[in-house]
């Protein structure tokens, strides 16, 4: 395409040339009027990116709204490249999560990889070493050779990007369900370490400060990124494979080192990523929030191919590419640093006082327009809400404990169902332990990195249980919250915030919207609740193929603080002779269960419930018995139930269980009641366990290798070897994609 | 004693290097960019893993043309101990230094989790601390590290006893489950599997501390005897 071809600002108003840019008729209204006359080709594909949902959350920003974002820890909350919370010591940790599910559709592998640098590039824009990556997987369901693919591919990706630059990929989760059959959700997570004295922000401030361009050079890919990630799938969709980027995680690398020393630059005064949307947002996001303008003239640009125009220029979302903005004068202590480390690094414009955007490209002006008009002035929609028919149904749905006739044979099965089963194959290609400060590696309640030189460790997890969401969006986004919570405390840690990831079908939906808003209802309770406030995250919307929506996943990425290394706790029981309590209470909750999928073949009726009182004073009970040191493991119940849990914390040991229930046998074994925990403490602990606790004496740790489960009328339930517990775990994920790994 | 960690462009397991030899072993230890040309205050030369120059074309094949290489031949010739672990072994076998080759695992999968390791040799500077047999607990992390050599140079190398380490279960399809080998002259050793992630039990294992401790031992009674 040349720039002389390019649709004069008639065509473009009268064939309606920016609706195939994602702007309706009434925006593209808008913007003449903020111009006083018709936008450009440029310009036109400037507001289109900028006010895309991706870029401005023009739909999603009255929910966001809700989210509690301060705490005394918060010393950064959203607005920036990630949030950033105190740990003590001067020292503050940075995270945040970020979705690529639509790259991730059509072209799974460098979709998932540039998903990952994306997020890499967002943490250390902050001035923070990255320590570690985690990612929230959703998929369909296996037997679909499409949905093996993607999965394959996906997994692939993280690992490619992630091992390749350094970083550990230490937790994570997988979950298959047919909503996500055509439109998979990849959505990774970063959390880095930072000293408080190094904390950058994203700003172009100091009129005639020079603007700097970092990293690879500007190609033709991912045009319009933004935008196609602010529509719905279609058949049809395989055609904008251009709009995905193609990622070079050694690039980054050197991008990476790069920028930690220019963080140290007095020079420095500003440093952003060019993720979505390119050198557009970036370039008008610093000038804005500085209060500033900014000029750049596009020939200084390094591009990779001929004949490049200001609008692919602009809309290119080339990957490892960073804007900063040097005080005048100084462009050499960047480029010594930059040129050390073998990356281009160009002279590409400068602050104005103006408050416009201007591009300059061979001698002419080729945009110029209100550079807050791009970053903050994008239109907000509050959408219609309904409540849609299959909630009412639902509701009014009352139905009996499900019959499960032989126990042990529903425990195989449901340990064999790949949402449960074990990840081993997915974790294996991910290298979690690069760096050395792997406490606690994937497949534990919460991964655990250390803080090096101190006695401190970072717990971190993601979570969602999105049946529980579609069931009752409210309640589910409190369970979201409450489960990353229990994850953490389980690991030993106290929960200090959360980043989160908000994964929805199309807002235009009044239905879809209704969820949008229910689900983030529940979230913010949640949050206030257990003290985790919300440090930043991302919203993806329109997660739909063909017009059927995702079901509603709002994943949460929590960090939790463990003080001492002498709190991390696993879930794996750990000695002969300790004694299993279960903490919490069993009811009848078999709505959006494991059981229940399995038994129905879909789900139906209501969400477990969540008393956000109990459950935070659960936690509480929790973590003080863990941090006196009372505790030998540590598990939440989740899917499956208790069945699940004990077969969990035996796995990989070789140790067994005798265990008592005393209710009804499959409420007690696989109904996912929420607020419970599994913990094994020593027999010496169990008065001081008791009194700091209102658990119940369930079992002890035995040395056969077999879970035996007895009930309270001395009904022999049944016994089940672990090895075969064990078997059935790990055998399920391996067989369905085939590997002879 | 005083250890240089190479650092390539690419090279992502120096810190792991570094602070093993700091912190575990007790040691100095100082990084040495790709691009520097003396490494004559040294006494051990240690290549980390991770993905120099991003393992294009193949892992290891264009950091063995670094401007530092030269050097660490040197100092191979010299007879310090130079121990490349994974991307590091991959360049000593790209510049020459052993030889075989790596081809992909046989899964074609990159592979991350801790393997059981069989001591073959614990006559070498590395390996001293071991007993022969002596089975260990050491985590592995690579994409490439199928070990292959022909079959002449198979021989050859069990005939010299040059096999350090052998893997109790083949993880990756190595021949004769190879997992590092050493030089003719027993002071270049190349290994897969990564003994300064295996340095701490908070992190899951300790057993790769002999390895450090050997170099160091025979580094400190060559030391006493040239004295």
């Amino acid at each position: 395409m040349s720039h002389m071809h390019e649709p004069t600002p008639e065509m473009i108003k009268d064939q309606k040339v920016y609706s195939q840019m994602g702007l309706t008729d009434d925006e593209f209204g808008m913007v003449e009027k903020i111009l006083g006359r018709t936008p450009n080709y440029t310009e036109t594909g400037l507001f289109s990116v900028m006010w895309s949902e991706h870029c401005s959350y023009k739909n999603s920003k009255p929910v966001l709204k809700k989210f509690p974002i301060t705490g005394e820890r918060v010393l950064q909350g959203p607005g920036e490249g990630a949030g950033i919370v105190d740990i003590g010591d001067e020292q503050a940790v940075v995270f945040k999560i970020e979705s690529h599910n639509h790259p991730s559709a059509i072209e799974p592998y460098q979709g998932a990889a540039t998903g990952v640098g994306g997020i890499i590039r967002d943490v250390f824009s902050m001035g923070a070493r990255p320590i570690a990556l985690l990612n929230s997987l959703r998929f369909g369901e296996l037997s679909n050779p499409k949905v093996k693919y993607l999965f394959e591919e996906v997994v692939a990706g993280i690992a490619g990007y992630g091992n390749c630059i350094g970083i550990p990929t230490v937790g994570g989760e997988v979950q298959f369900d047919a909503s996500y059959d055509g439109n998979p959700l990849v959505n990774a997570m970063c959390v880095g370490l930072i000293d408080h004295k190094d904390i950058q922000k994203g700003i172009a401030s100091g009129a005639g400060n020079t603007v700097m361009y970092v990293g690879a050079s500007t190609g033709r890919d991912g045009i319009h990124g933004a935008t196609f990630a602010s529509e719905e799938l279609t058949d049809a969709s395989d055609e904008k494979r251009p709009a995905v980027q193609v990622g070079d995680p050694f690039m980054e690398k050197l991008l990476l080192e790069a920028c930690l020393e220019l963080v140290h630059c007095d020079s420095l005064v500003g440093i952003q990523d060019m993720g979505a949307a390119g050198l557009t947002s970036s370039a008008s996001e610093m000038a804005s929030k500085a209060g500033m303008g900014l000029e750049m003239n596009l020939d200084k640009v390094p591009q990779r191919e001929k004949g490049m125009t200001p609008y692919e220029m602009m809309l290119s979302e080339s990957q490892e590419r960073m804007l900063v903005v040097v005080k005048k004068g100084h462009e050499a202590e960047i480029k010594e640093i930059t040129d050390r480390w073998g990356l281009l690094c160009k002279e590409v414009g400068v602050v104005t006082e103006d408050k416009r955007f201007r591009l300059l490209h061979k001698g002419e002006v080729v945009a110029d327009v209100p550079v807050d008009a791009l970053a903050e002035e994008a239109p907000v929609y509050h959408k219609p809400s309904r409540i849609p028919d299959y909630y009412i149904e639902n509701q009014q749905i009352h139905r009996p404990i499900p019959v499960v006739e032989d126990a042990k044979e529903m425990l195989y099965t449901l340990l064999s169902q790949p949402t449960i089963s074990s990840k081993e194959w997915v974790f294996d290609q991910y290298d979690y332990m690069v760096r050395t400060n792997t406490v606690v590696a994937p497949g534990s309640d919460a991964a655990v990195v250390r803080v090096r030189g101190t006695r401190k460790a970072l717990a971190m997890t993601t979570d969602c249980n999105s049946r529980y969401l579609y069931l009752d969006p409210e309640v589910g986004g409190q369970i979201a919250v409450a489960e990353a919570a229990r994850n953490i405390v389980c690991s030993g840690g106290e929960p200090l915030a959360i980043t989160d990831c908000l994964n929805f079908g199309n807002p235009e939906k009044p239905e879809i919207f209704w969820q949008i808003e229910k689900a983030t209802d529940g979230m913010s309770e949640a949050c206030r609740m257990l003290n985790a406030p919300v440090i930043g995250g991302n919203v993806s919307l329109y997660n739909e193929t063909n017009g059927v929506a995702v079901y509603p996943t709002p994943v949460v990425g929590m960090v939790g603080l463990v003080h001492d290394l002498d709190h991390v706790t696993t879930q794996a029981f750990k000695e002969e002779g300790n004694l299993i309590y279960m903490l919490g209470e069993t009811g009848e909750d078999f709505g959006g269960s494991e059981l229940q999928k399995y038994l129905d073949g879909q789900i139906s009726g209501q969400a477990p419930t969540l008393n956000l009182e109990v459950e935070k004073e659960l936690q509480n009970q929790l973590l003080t018995a863990i941090q006196d040191g009372l505790v030998e493991s540590a598990h939440d119940l989740a899917e499956g139930g208790l069945s699940v849990a004990l077969a969990e914390s035996l796995i990989g040991t070789d140790f067994g269980a005798n265990v008592r229930i005393d209710g009804d046998v499959t409420t007690d074994l696989f109904s996912e009641t929420q607020s419970r925990f599994l913990v094994t403490i020593k027999g010496e602990h169990q008065q001081a366990f008791e009194q700091r606790t209102g658990a119940t004496l369930i079992g002890e740790v035995t040395g056969t290798g077999v879970l035996t489960v007895m009930h309270e009328d001395e009904t022999h339930i049944f016994d089940a070897p672990v090895q075969e517990l064990e078997a059935a775990w790990k055998g399920a994920i391996p067989c369905l994609v085939k590997s002879k790994a | 004693m005083k250890f240089a960690v190479i650092v390539f462009p690419g090279s992502n397991c120096d810190v792991d290097m570094y602070h093993a030899i700091k912190d575990e072993l007790g040691e100095e230890a100082v990084y040495v960019r790709y691009d520097e040309q003396n490494l004559a205050n040294y006494d051990a030369i240690l290549l980390p893993g991770g993905f120099s120059y991003g393992d294009y074309l193949r892992g290891g094949a264009i950091a063995r043309f670094a401007p530092i290489m030269p050097e660490v031949i040197k100092a191979a010739e010299a007879g310090k101990p130079v121990l490349g672990v994974c991307n590091g072994f991959q360049i000593l076998l790209e510049a020459g230094l052993l030889p075989g080759a790596m081809k992909r695992n046989k899964n074609l999968k990159f592979m991350c989790r801790p393997v059981t390791l069989r001591v073959q040799n614990n006559e070498t500077m590395f390996t001293s601390a071991y007993e022969n047999g002596e089975e260990i607990t050491v985590p592995i992390a690579h994409g490439e590290g199928n070990y292959y050599c022909d079959e002449d140079t198979l021989a050859q190398l069990k005939k010299d006893n040059r096999i350090a380490f052998s893997y109790a279960d083949n993880p990756n399809g190595s021949v004769e489950d190879i997992a590092g080998i050493v030089n003719e002259e027993g002071n270049v050793l190349g290994m897969m599997p990564h003994p300064e992630r295996a340095v701490d039990e908070l992190l899951g294992s300790a057993d790769g501390l002999k390895l450090f401790k050997s170099i160091l031992r025979n580094w400190r009674e060559s030391h006493v005897t040239h004295a």
